[in-house]
């Protein structure tokens, strides 16, 4: 909540020379920032521990290689639609 | 600071219709891209001999037959999936050749960076894959989907409903906005590098940073063809999984 707080007092302090227009811009450009930043957490670690974890797995049972690297590619393309839709979330407030 | 402005996005990817403005036959490059991507494999295919040894063009259709069946119907459905190969092999080769056009000189749009082509294609495989449980399981389909085995009683209330919006919701949803959203961001990345290399070779003070932003463009295209192959196999692959469930539900 502080990040939130800190961006509303930078407004409120800078709000004497801004139109409507100009505040309505900075805050959804600060909105969809905020929006894919956090969605972007969560699926980065997903990826990172899936594609580790399917490495480790291809070093420990080389002839399984294709089959995980199958599995792998299924997991990432699920892990990967957060990050998506928080860019998606990204377009609609940043030009919508 | 350094004189660049971003295109607004309606710049990025609306065009101007080459004919029939305003009427239902509106023709613009999109369109275009998606005819090309129709027809490009099938001239590749319709073209390619049918000899015992294949040489040149059979070559490449073949393999690329050959990469569906074993990549994609082998990995996630099985022997008895390969009825289903026109189909995935379409949707492969329709979502590739839209894909790539990001990276085609003079086009430099994906075809599937707007979300009409995803969403006809995530709507088709919809209808496929519940047309395929109720053809070979009826009604017990819709059972097997909605109330999975094993699950005890009263838990029902609450697993009913989730099966019920990640199966028949949230699978096309996200089936489209994976492939949308991951085109868009790559259209918009290469404008990125494309915007300041204009911008720092029109202001030529800054020569030092041409060859990185220019790099940066140069590895993106290669990145992008990267994703396009990637998202059309990932395309086809989620469809041969969802048939596959609707196929044999139990495993």
């Amino acid at each position: 909540m502080s990040v939130l707080a800190t961006a509303t007092e930078v407004i409120e302090l800078a709000q004497e020379g801004l139109t409507a227009g100009d505040e309505q811009n900075i805050s959804a450009a600060s909105g969809a920032g905020l929006a894919y930043g956090l969605a972007a957490i969560g699926p980065g670690i997903g990826i990172g521990y899936l594609v580790g974890q399917a490495v480790q797995a291809m070093a420990r049972q080389p002839e399984a290689a294709g089959q995980v690297q199958t599995t792998m590619f299924l997991g990432i393309a699920f892990t990967e639609a957060l990050a998506l839709i928080g860019f998606v979330v990204f377009i609609l407030l940043k030009f919508a | 600071m350094f004189a660049l402005v971003f295109p607004p996005i309606g710049n990025l990817v609306e065009w101007k219709d080459y004919f029939g403005e305003g009427e239902f036959y509106a023709f613009n490059k999109i369109a275009l891209i998606s005819l090309l991507a129709l027809l490009i494999p099938s001239v590749l295919f319709i073209l390619a001999k049918k000899d015992m040894v294949p040489r040149g063009l059979q070559n490449l259709v073949e393999s690329t037959i050959e990469f569906v069946d074993q990549q994609v119907i082998m990995a996630a459905i099985g022997p008895d999936g390969r009825r289903y190969m026109p189909l995935l092999l379409s949707i492969f080769l329709f979502v590739f050749f839209g894909n790539i056009f990001e990276v085609i000189p003079t086009f430099h749009m994906p075809a599937n960076a707007r979300m009409a082509n995803p969403l006809i294609l995530a709507l088709i495989v919809w209808a496929t894959f519940i047309g395929v449980g109720l053809k070979h399981h009826g009604l017990g389909y819709i059972k097997a989907s909605l109330f999975p085995p094993g699950v005890p009683g009263p838990l029902y209330a609450l697993v009913t409903p989730i099966e019920f919006l990640s199966t028949f919701v949230l699978r096309p949803f996200g089936l489209a906005v994976r492939l949308f959203a991951n085109l868009l961001a790559g259209h918009i990345l290469l404008v990125t590098f494309g915007v300041l290399c204009i911008a720092v070779f029109q202001l030529s003070a800054i020569v030092l940073v041409l060859p990185f932003s220019f790099g940066m463009l140069v590895a993106l295209t290669g990145f992008e063809i990267m994703v396009s192959f990637l998202q059309a196999f990932v395309f086809a692959l989620l469809a041969a999984v969802y048939i596959d469930s609707s196929l044999h539900p139990h495993h």
